[in-house]
């Protein structure tokens, strides 16, 4: 009696915040990097990474999209049958897609405009739909959520670098402020010999940064080398 | 009539290519093209797939969701959740046809069939066929080529991944960051052909 008793109470306080929940929020950070490692997810990567703003929207819906879906199949994963589970997924996750694209459209008309179909685009974003496979069916909803968090940060951290590398580069801006270029708003014109490369505004350039910085976070972090 | 088609099959295939132009369904593209034999089969299940739900979810579109359509009311909100429901269930109902019918090609597709219910190409393409506003037999086309464009692309990376095992890249950049550099080349080498009038072929 008192035995069940201890697992009652241990798992009514099953909302903690431990060693190992922490892990679950800090690992898709870097060693289990949803993009760098998992390779999940680059669609949109590639897409939105132009500008910083845009990014930052993209990665806020994910973070967003990543843990409610993750909490909702947690919630049901014991009553989703095993043959219509990928439906019933895509299903909780197109519900919520849906709501982060009226509720954009609503906020911010424009920038809802220049991401387009990338919004519609996150119900196929393979790292939400990875997340609830790997972690959310196996998982109390706690902990999904927790990792749901930690996959979409990751996911963001990675998107909000490649688009500063581009949009510094490619238009000599961050968030929209004119850094370097042909400025007249701009103090000291420092940078006035930089020309703006269009090449880093274009898709191709979102894989040769990507690429680097894989190669960078790999010889920083060697246990990630591929052997093969 | 039929060249009007054709020019929209070759602009969806190599003008505005899905994988290199668009850069959609890079998740699968990147982690099945180690080797040809088993990128040959996801191109195909792709073409297929691409080519079937595409003219389904244009009668969604045009009948069911759109102000003209059998409600009378305009329902494009619930586009996204038709569309993806329409591709799993279209993904599951090929898989179990191919089974029965096809023991070999199911056996040769394996794990790849279901994986393209999450192919952004697959979702992307319906989409783009919506903001384009083609018609049904356009959208035909639009299907198919897209498709025959993601298999080119995806045999490409391919047969290069497999050769570039014999040079000495970097131990960092090995496999997954080398996949993104030559995938980023192939890109720009597939710009160069946008701006190519279709209507020349």
């Amino acid at each position: 009696m008192a035995d069940t008793n201890v697992a009652v109470k241990e798992k009514e306080s099953i909302i903690r915040f431990g060693k190992k929940e922490r892990k679950l929020l800090t690992d898709p950070l870097d060693s289990n990097n949803p993009i760098t490692v998992q390779v999940l997810g680059i669609c949109s990567a590639l897409a939105v990474t132009t500008l910083v703003n845009k990014a930052f929207v993209m990665a806020i819906a994910v973070v967003f999209v990543c843990m409610f879906a993750n909490l909702f199949t947690s919630l049901l994963r014991n009553n989703i049958p095993k043959q219509v589970r990928m439906i019933v997924q895509l299903v909780i996750i197109a519900f919520l897609v849906t709501v982060v694209e009226l509720t954009l459209k609503a906020i911010n008309y424009p920038i809802y405009k220049e991401l387009s179909v990338f919004i519609g685009l996150i119900i196929t974003n393979c790292i939400i739909m990875g997340r609830l496979e790997a972690f959310a069916m196996a998982n109390d909803p706690w902990k999904s959520t927790l990792d749901g968090i930690g996959n979409g940060l990751g996911y963001g951290i990675i998107l909000i670098i490649v688009a500063a590398i581009r949009e510094v580069f490619g238009k000599g801006s961050f968030f929209g402020y004119k850094l370097i270029g042909n400025t007249d708003e701009f103090l000291l014109n420092l940078g006035s010999w930089y020309a703006p490369n269009n090449l880093m505004v274009l898709f191709p350039s979102a894989m040769f940064v990507i690429g680097v910085l894989i190669w960078i976070h790999r010889s920083w972090n060697k246990d990630l080398i591929d052997v093969s | 009539m039929n060249s009007e088609l054709l020019n929209i099959f070759i602009k969806s295939a190599f003008i505005e290519n899905l994988a290199l132009a668009y850069f959609l369904g890079m998740c699968s593209y990147l982690a099945v093209s180690k080797t040809v034999k088993t990128a040959f089969g996801l191109g195909l299940a792709v073409i297929f797939v691409l080519g079937i739900t595409m003219p389904i979810n244009w009668l969604i579109s045009t009948f069911l969701l759109s102000e003209s359509g059998l409600f009378g009311t305009d329902l494009t909100f619930l586009r996204l959740i038709l569309f993806i429901a329409v591709i799993a269930s279209m993904v599951q109902l090929v898989e179990m046809v191919v089974e029965k019918y096809s023991p070999s090609l199911y056996n040769s597709l394996g794990i790849f069939l279901p994986l393209i219910t999450v192919n952004c190409a697959i979702l992307g393409g319906s989409l783009f066929m919506v903001a384009k506003e083609y018609n049904f037999s356009e959208s035909v086309a639009f299907g198919l080529g897209g498709g025959f464009g993601w298999f080119l692309a995806i045999i490409a990376i391919a047969a290069i991944r497999e050769k570039i095992q014999y040079s000495n890249v970097p131990p960092a950049l090995r496999g997954l960051g080398m996949a993104f550099i030559l995938t980023g080349l192939m890109g720009m080498a597939f710009m160069s052909l946008m701006g190519i009038d279709p209507g020349a072929f």
